[in-house]
């Protein structure tokens, strides 16, 4: 189960990717396994305000459908358009082509981008799917 | 993996998508061990069973099958079995896992005059279903399959191994069951593997007929597109055969009398208020068991009982129980927001009618 060290995560099974203003969004790899084959996925609307926690779309799989929490605050900047011909990029590369959506976040004096406070590190929730078997 | 009725089954091997399409396409293997086999046995077996279930067993040829239910006094469902005849005195009564038990408790206290012995764990059960099924188990088995009707058994051979082999199944496709041994299911398991690697059927389709091991999520849209009701979805004591749209198999003819014949006839005679129903989404959100089927009106006139995205049809469908005074297209509600859907006819997949 691959679980990359530069990503931030968060309990619902989200990654988060920062690269200055912009926080790119999608489930990790043990998610989509836990899913199964992933057959629509409902994300929010360009230009659209997110909050950190609260749900903003959904993930259909054959099995189950399970809410896409957002795991930062911020303008929605881009939607992943390529997931809605073919929503199996979710399973077959959940960190790289099956990113679902971009959101702009506020960057504080520091440079840093303001994250809100729970994020987990790779080793945190590495340790989390362990627990949960 | 998953637990299911006491048992650890697999919900699928890899991507059930692809298994589901290899059943429809090729083939699919299926471990269905889990599922309960009752002996009926004694010269008074058919009489018994008769008076147990709403079909009409004593009927039934030698190495032949039909599906049948266990009904309660009161019409309400118990279980949907298959029964094989598999000689003058001995019937094989298969039952959904979780319902073994029940089953077996009723057929012991109905059965009298037969011999009634649970063999669910001496029984081990490997389903090969798909176009290509036939091919494949033909390459191992001394059994003549071409000459086996569809709901018909035979005692033979598979991979050596002494097995009563069916075709029967819950996908829709053609397909057979083998019931063996629990020590001989590996071998058997195996040796249908290697005859598809083996390129029994032919073609090029990467394990030479395409033969790739199927879960229980596979099972479950295959047996959805094909209409079949599922024990616990469709099916309950709370529903009769007549609201399933499975009145057929509730024999009223019968000479016999049987446990929920009375109440039966009387739900015969006044008609389902209620009825399962085939709806296509027009939406990609999927209606899923238990979301409420509403009136264009917004009134609710129905409960979905199955729901899945359809890998051959490629929307979701869904089956519900509707008011039978109910007129669609109806709506679902997804999670507070309404869908559209349409009514279709059931089934949703019918292979006879493939191109």
């Amino acid at each position: 189960m691959s679980v990359p060290a530069e990503l931030r995560y968060t309990e619902e099974h989200e990654w988060v990717a920062i690269d200055g203003d912009t926080a790119s969004v999608g489930i990790t790899e043990y998610a989509a396994q836990q899913l199964g084959d992933v057959v629509y996925v409902s994300l929010p609307a360009v230009g659209s305000a997110v909050t950190a926690g609260e749900p903003c779309g959904e993930v259909e799989s054959t099995k189950s459908v399970s809410d896409l929490y957002c795991p930062v605050d911020g303008e929605v900047t881009e939607v992943n358009e390529e997931l809605d011909g073919d929503p199996g990029l979710v399973n077959a590369e959940p960190y790289g082509a099956g990113w679902m959506f971009r959101v702009r976040v506020t960057v504080g004096t520091d440079g840093e981008a303001a994250l809100p406070p729970g994020l987990l590190s790779a080793a945190e929730y590495e340790e989390l799917t362990k627990s949960a078997g | 993996m998953t637990e299911f009725a006491g048992w650890l089954m697999p919900l699928r091997y890899a991507s059930e998508t692809a298994e589901h399409n290899a059943v429809r396409s090729a083939a699919g293997l299926f471990d269905l061990s889990h599922m309960g086999e009752i002996a009926v046995t004694g010269p008074g077996a058919g009489e018994a069973l008769d008076y147990a279930v709403c079909g009409w067993p004593s009927a039934l040829a030698p190495g032949r099958a039909r599906y049948t239910m266990l009904c309660a006094p009161d019409g309400g469902v118990l279980d949907d079995l298959v029964i094989y005849r598999q000689g003058a005195d001995r019937f094989m009564v298969v039952a959904n896992a979780a319902n073994t038990a029940v089953v077996l408790g009723e057929l012991l206290d109905r059965c009298s005059g037969a011999q009634v012995h649970d063999e669910t764990a001496a029984t081990a059960l490997v389903a090969i279903q798909g176009p290509n099924a036939a091919g494949i188990l033909a390459t191992v088995t001394d059994l003549d399959l071409p000459a086996m009707r569809y709901y018909a058994g035979a005692y033979g051979t598979v991979a050596g191994c002494p097995a009563w082999v069916a075709r029967t199944g819950y996908t829709g496709e053609d397909g057979f069951e083998v019931f063996c041994a629990p020590e001989d299911s590996e071998r058997v398991w195996m040796a249908l593997t290697e005859a598809a690697d083996g390129g029994a059927g032919g073609g090029d389709l990467g394990g030479a007929a395409g033969l790739v091991p199927a879960g229980l999520a596979a099972r479950d849209t295959l047996r959805l597109e094909a209409g079949m009701p599922l024990y616990g979805n469709e099916l309950g004591p709370d529903v009769t055969p007549y609201e399933a749209g499975l009145g057929r198999v509730v024999r009223l003819d019968k000479p016999a009398d049987f446990v929920g014949r009375q109440a039966l006839a009387a739900r015969a005679a006044e008609g389902p208020r209620r009825v399962l129903t085939g709806l296509l989404a027009r939406s990609r959100r999927v209606p899923r068991h238990g979301y409420a089927v509403l009136s264009q009106a917004g009134k609710q006139v129905g409960v979905v009982t199955s729901g899945a995205p359809s890998p051959t049809l490629g929307t979701p469908i869904a089956m519900a129980y509707v008011h039978t005074d109910a007129t669609g297209p109806f709506g679902i509600d997804v999670r507070g927001k309404t869908e559209p859907a349409d009514v279709t006819e059931l089934p949703f997949y019918d292979r006879s009618k493939q191109g």
